[in-house]
């Protein structure tokens, strides 16, 4: 047993308005620089849609995660050896034309303008080469709330894997919103795709970070990323990302997406995992068994041997009960109402989603009578298809999602009994049965999903400083590493200490 | 006086130049070292004219050390005689010369028209484009043209044995005095571009990731002092 520690997200789908007040925030914080102006660490899609970049779910163009193949785990795009071969043209990266050209508007001539006949206008102008942008084509959410209508829609990925299933027509049209960040994967494909090493999961708390002065520019990250979320800055020629606001979570707070989420859809916690079974977990023949192979890893932290050999490996109290009061562990391991983004990527993501509801299609003509077990075919007949949400969250498995919404639809049923009355026999109920869960865990459910505060919601242990050499010095300052002298003065080579 | 400067003086003081350079680059300005690619903004010119170029350079540097650093008295203990040893490297000289000036030339011409490529290019970005050109035009021309039509010029028992030396400390510069023009200017402005080396997009050369094979797929480091 190996034992790390990570910090993962759960995102709860139903509560997401589409507001965009995650990426927005998270921009201003990370990405606002030349070079990162096309970058959204956070991005907000609407679903069916393309997504960001543009059909980035389209693994046989991008080739991005890992395959099975003859039973072996291996890069999509090839390993080490044809990487270095295709090293002076990468073939599967998504340029510029994939996301959008990024750009401004000329606000200064709203100022400057002579007075003239017709108003002055603000013309778009882009942030790359400067120059004006007549009509802006495409750009980050230009397919907002099926904006793009059926012309858009018919090329996500998704829908055009499950064609049959999925109208456009107006009755029957449905949408959703999948907000993503980096998954903090378990095997990240990104970091394997690294010729210079540079890309590196933290021991500590699992969270994927690009080493700024190890990156050299390869680009295999980038499209050996399969949710795409490594991107290229233009400027400085090295790969960013998510980087899961380190210094945020290290002092223990929320990510800033977490922090400023509107719809509060967001919980951090920790996880304890065995790194040990992290491969054999990822290699699992059937991709439909990788959403149970990839809960395997996962460790009670409650058990006392879990415990013991956590300590060993140096996890200390404080990160073992924030183990122990985790919402992602709650959520996604004990309830099992969240789920892995695209888990057939093999990369084992850690950011959950608990997958939306929807209005039924199908009028309920006898709702005043309907009877607890009334509710069940109601779960088939939700307006967001099943098999959708399946390709998405649990690798086309509309069993898992079924159960999901099962224990969804029954922790309403249950919450509504209790309020306002009116639903009969509950613990005997069907419904009840099938979703394979107790009226106690739905009012927990119900309690972390709908009420939780601040400190439920996010249950983050600090960062560890107690070995750091000086930390009377440390105190005040920076929490990115080296921005500040370590030892308070500048210190000049061959010219000894500026003191 | 001047077979001694640009045989001995110039060659030491650009190596010289790119080496501190290159120290001072890899400890002071890391987060400029990168393999600057506008792939980002074109692909399709970049995807005929860098593999070519740069494959080209392959080739045409294992030519070099073939030619340079393997002494003549080596190819005749194994028994390759001197025409055999010419007509290859003509044959491949010239393949790998003309990859590398085509590539150049694709990637010079996308340089200057595609717009988005072009505002971000630097003077540094254009000044090794053409550097380049000059010396593996000068080198493709030796070998394809003057090779065949002047003169087959034994390098191997001038130029080489002069290079050599240079790596022991004994620089044997008179050996140079014989050297056809052309070649010694194609020499010269090698030099020359070497030292530039630390100041230009080049330093990627010194990063060609040659053990990523050999690592662990997985990379895990704690932050500093994490695990004390
Ligand atoms: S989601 Fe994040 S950790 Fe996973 S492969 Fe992509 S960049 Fe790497
Ligand atoms: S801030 Fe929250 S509710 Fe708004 S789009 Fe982002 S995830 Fe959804």
């Amino acid at each position: 047993m190996r034992i790390k520690s990570q910090v993962a997200m759960v995102m709860h789908l139903d509560k997401c308005i589409g507001c965009h007040t995650c990426s927005v925030t998270c921009k201003n914080t990370w990405t606002n620089r030349p070079g990162t102006e096309y970058m959204w660490f956070n991005n907000v899609e609407t679903r069916p849609g393309t997504g960001y970049p543009k059909r980035w779910e389209d693994r046989e163009y991008f080739k991005g995660g890992w395959v099975l193949k003859n039973g072996k785990l291996q890069l999509k795009a090839g390993g080490p050896i044809s990487k270095l071969m295709n090293i002076f043209y990468n073939p599967d990266m998504a340029n510029l034309e994939d996301y959008y050209e990024p750009w401004t508007y000329d606000y200064l001539n709203l100022i400057d303008s002579p007075s003239v006949e017709n108003l002055p206008v603000a013309r778009p102008q882009s942030m790359i080469t400067g120059e004006y942008i007549d009509k802006p084509e495409w750009g980050p959410n230009w397919d907002d709330d099926l904006a793009g209508g059926s012309d858009v829609v018919s090329q996500d990925p998704t829908v055009e894997k499950l064609q049959e299933h999925i109208s456009m027509e107006y009755e029957k049209t449905f949408m959703m919103y999948l907000p993503r960040i980096c998954e903090h994967c378990l095997n990240p494909s990104c970091v394997a795709s690294c010729p210079s090493g540079a890309l590196y999961k933290r021991d500590e708390d699992g969270i994927v970070l690009v080493d700024q002065e190890e990156c050299r520019g390869w680009r295999f990250c980038m499209s050996g990323c399969p949710y795409h979320k490594v991107y290229y800055n233009w400027n400085t020629h090295k790969a960013e990302k998510c980087n899961f606001c380190y210094p945020r979570t290290e002092a223990g707070l929320p990510t800033i997406c977490s922090e400023t989420c509107v719809g509060r859809i967001r919980y951090i916690g920790v996880v304890l995992y065995d790194a040990d079974k992290v491969k054999a977990a990822a290699s699992v023949e059937d991709p439909k068994d990788l959403y149970e192979s990839q809960l395997d890893v996962f460790l009670d932290p409650f058990d006392p041997e879990v415990i013991k050999e956590a300590k060993k490996a140096g996890i200390n109290d404080e990160w073992i009960e924030g183990a122990q009061n985790s919402p992602v562990y709650k959520m996604a391991m004990k309830w099992k109402i969240a789920l892995p983004l695209h888990p057939e990527y093999r990369t084992l993501p850690m950011v959950w989603y608990v997958p939306p509801l929807s209005p039924i299609m199908n009028h309920i003509t006898n709702e005043d009578e309907l009877s607890t077990d009334g509710y069940i075919p109601a779960v088939d007949q939700m307006r967001i298809p099943v098999e959708y949400l399946a390709s998405i969250l649990s690798a086309g498995d509309t069993g898992v999602i079924r159960k999901v919404l099962l224990k969804l639809t029954a922790m309403r049923v249950h919450m509504r009994g209790k309020t306002v009355g009116g639903v009969d026999g509950f613990r005997q109920s069907e419904l009840l049965k099938q979703a394979d869960t107790t009226p106690e865990e739905l009012e927990d459910m119900a309690r972390l999903l709908g009420v939780a505060k601040y400190n439920e919601r996010f249950v983050i242990p600090t960062g560890r400083r107690e070995m750091d050499d000086n930390l009377y010095y440390a105190q005040g300052a920076c929490s990115l590493e080296d921005i500040a002298p370590p030892e308070g003065m500048v210190t000049y080579p061959f010219f000894g200490k500026g003191e | 006086m001047k077979e001694i400067f640009l045989w001995v003086i110039f060659p030491y003081i650009t190596v010289t130049i790119m080496i501190f350079g290159l120290l001072y680059r890899f400890a002071y300005r890391q987060l400029t070292w990168a393999a600057p690619s506008t792939e980002f903004f074109e692909k399709k010119w970049l995807r005929i004219g860098s593999p070519l170029f740069h494959w080209g350079i392959v080739l045409a540097f294992i030519g070099h050390i073939m030619g340079m650093v393997i002494p003549r008295g080596f190819y005749l203990w194994l028994g390759i005689p001197d025409w055999l040893y010419h007509v290859g490297a003509i044959y491949g000289g010239g393949i790998a010369g003309l990859m590398v000036v085509a590539g150049l030339i694709i990637l010079f011409i996308r340089k200057m028209v595609i717009d988005k490529v072009r505002i971000h290019a630097t003077f540094a970005d254009f000044f090794t484009i053409i550097a380049l050109l000059v010396v593996a035009g000068m080198g493709a021309y030796m070998t394809i043209i003057y090779n065949t039509t002047v003169n087959e010029y034994e390098y191997r028992t001038t130029i080489g044995p002069w290079f050599r030396s240079l790596f022991y400390f004994q620089p044997k510069y008179e050996l140079m005095a014989s050297v056809p023009t052309l070649f010694k200017v194609h020499i010269l402005a090698a030099f020359a571009l070497f030292a530039s080396i630390p100041f230009t997009r080049l330093v990627h050369f010194y990063s060609i990731p040659v053990n990523y094979p050999s690592r662990a797929p997985q990379q895990y480091r704690s932050r500093a002092q994490y695990q004390k």
